[in-house]
């Protein structure tokens, strides 16, 4: 059986812990999503990694192309008075 | 041998049997990640043995421990159901060994954590968690294996045929699951059959599969009487610890 023709490819998510946001981990072959879950669970929750998974079709997200990134990209490069870093931060301030 | 600690040691081998049968799957599976799938499961289950062999081994009240009890008894000696020893075959035997097994196992944990034995009560607490994902995996894959394509519905369901001769034995009472039940540390097999009856009648209509006819045979794993498959499986299991006794990592 080819693999890579018969079953599908998802892209998993992982949330570490409630509160933080969900990180790209890897992705699995799976024949649907409840598979894909259960592969994923298996795969890379092994040591505790997580509390919660997401599981997206790979043929369903939309990526921008590397080829156009210039035109993507570049024009954001000269505005630096975009970024917060005119401003003076009071030491007390720990976690910005 | 008391009963109860017969009654313990029946519960370890048959996750303990069942743990090294997965584990012959490791590098064969059909795809990378039911390999780590099945070999979760194993190590789920090993885990269960390992505390279970330690119990039995206290009761027993002999210094025997969990290497010893599992390295150092022949086939005779082990009490293991015997749907667990049944080889591995194709991916669908597997599925369907794993699924009758979790669907009684599920129920057991369920019941067990009232046990009076503290210990076994605890590790059947850990369990029940473990089985209920663990029924999630086999039923999810007979559903897709029963309600697929037209060979992977006949292939599950010639396995079916095969294996369901041997879960009379699952739900058989004798002297030591009495005896064990009276103590109030065990649960009496044929209060399982219910439960499991209801799991499993749910999952064949999903997977499309019809239930098979009931056959009077029972086996006796259980009371140290096997098929041909165990004395093989045990073979492999210990012939590293009797060629090296106590070795260690």
């Amino acid at each position: 059986m080819n693999k890579e023709q018969d079953w599908p490819l998802y892209e998993i998510f992982i949330r570490a812990k409630s509160g933080l946001d969900h990180k790209h981990v890897g992705s699995v072959h799976a024949t649907d999503a409840a598979m894909a879950l259960e592969h994923a669970r298996d795969l890379y929750t092994r040591r505790q990694e997580g509390v919660s998974i997401w599981a997206v079709r790979s043929a369903d997200i939309v990526a921008s192309d590397p080829a156009e990134s210039d035109a993507f990209f570049e024009p954001a490069r000269d505005k630096i008075y975009r970024h917060p870093t005119f401003y003076d931060i009071p030491d007390e301030v720990k976690t910005l | 041998m008391t009963p109860e600690v017969r009654y313990v040691l029946r519960l370890a081998d048959t996750n303990l049997v069942l743990a090294q049968r997965l584990g012959e799957w490791v590098g064969h599976a059909p795809a990378l990640e039911e390999d780590l799938g099945l070999a979760n499961l194993s190590l789920d289950l090993l885990g269960q043995a390992r505390l279970l062999l330690a119990r039995a081994g206290e009761l027993e009240g002999l210094g025997r421990g969990e290497d010893q009890l599992a390295y150092l008894r022949e086939e005779s000696e082990y009490f293991n159901l015997t749907l667990v020893e049944q080889p591995n075959g194709d991916f669908g035997d597997t599925v369907v060994r794993q699924f009758l097994f979790d669907a009684w196992q599920l129920g057991l944990y369920e019941a067990l954590v009232a046990s009076g034995d503290a210990a076994l009560a605890a590790i059947a607490a850990k369990g029940a968690r473990e089985a209920a994902y663990h029924l999630r995996y086999s039923g999810g894959w007979l559903v897709r294996l029963g309600d697929g394509t037209a060979e992977s519905h006949a292939r599950v369901a010639a396995s079916l045929a095969r294996l369901w001769p041997y879960t009379n034995e699952l739900f058989h009472d004798d002297d030591v699951d009495r005896a064990a039940a009276a103590a109030g540390i065990g649960v009496l097999p044929s209060a399982l059959a219910p439960p499991w009856s209801v799991r499993v009648d749910q999952t064949l209509a999903h997977a499309t599969l019809a239930r098979p006819a009931h056959s009077s045979f029972v086996w006796y794993g259980k009371q140290g009487r096997h098929s041909e498959h165990l004395g093989y499986l045990l073979a492999e299991m210990q012939s590293l610890h009797r060629a090296h006794p106590g070795a260690s990592w």
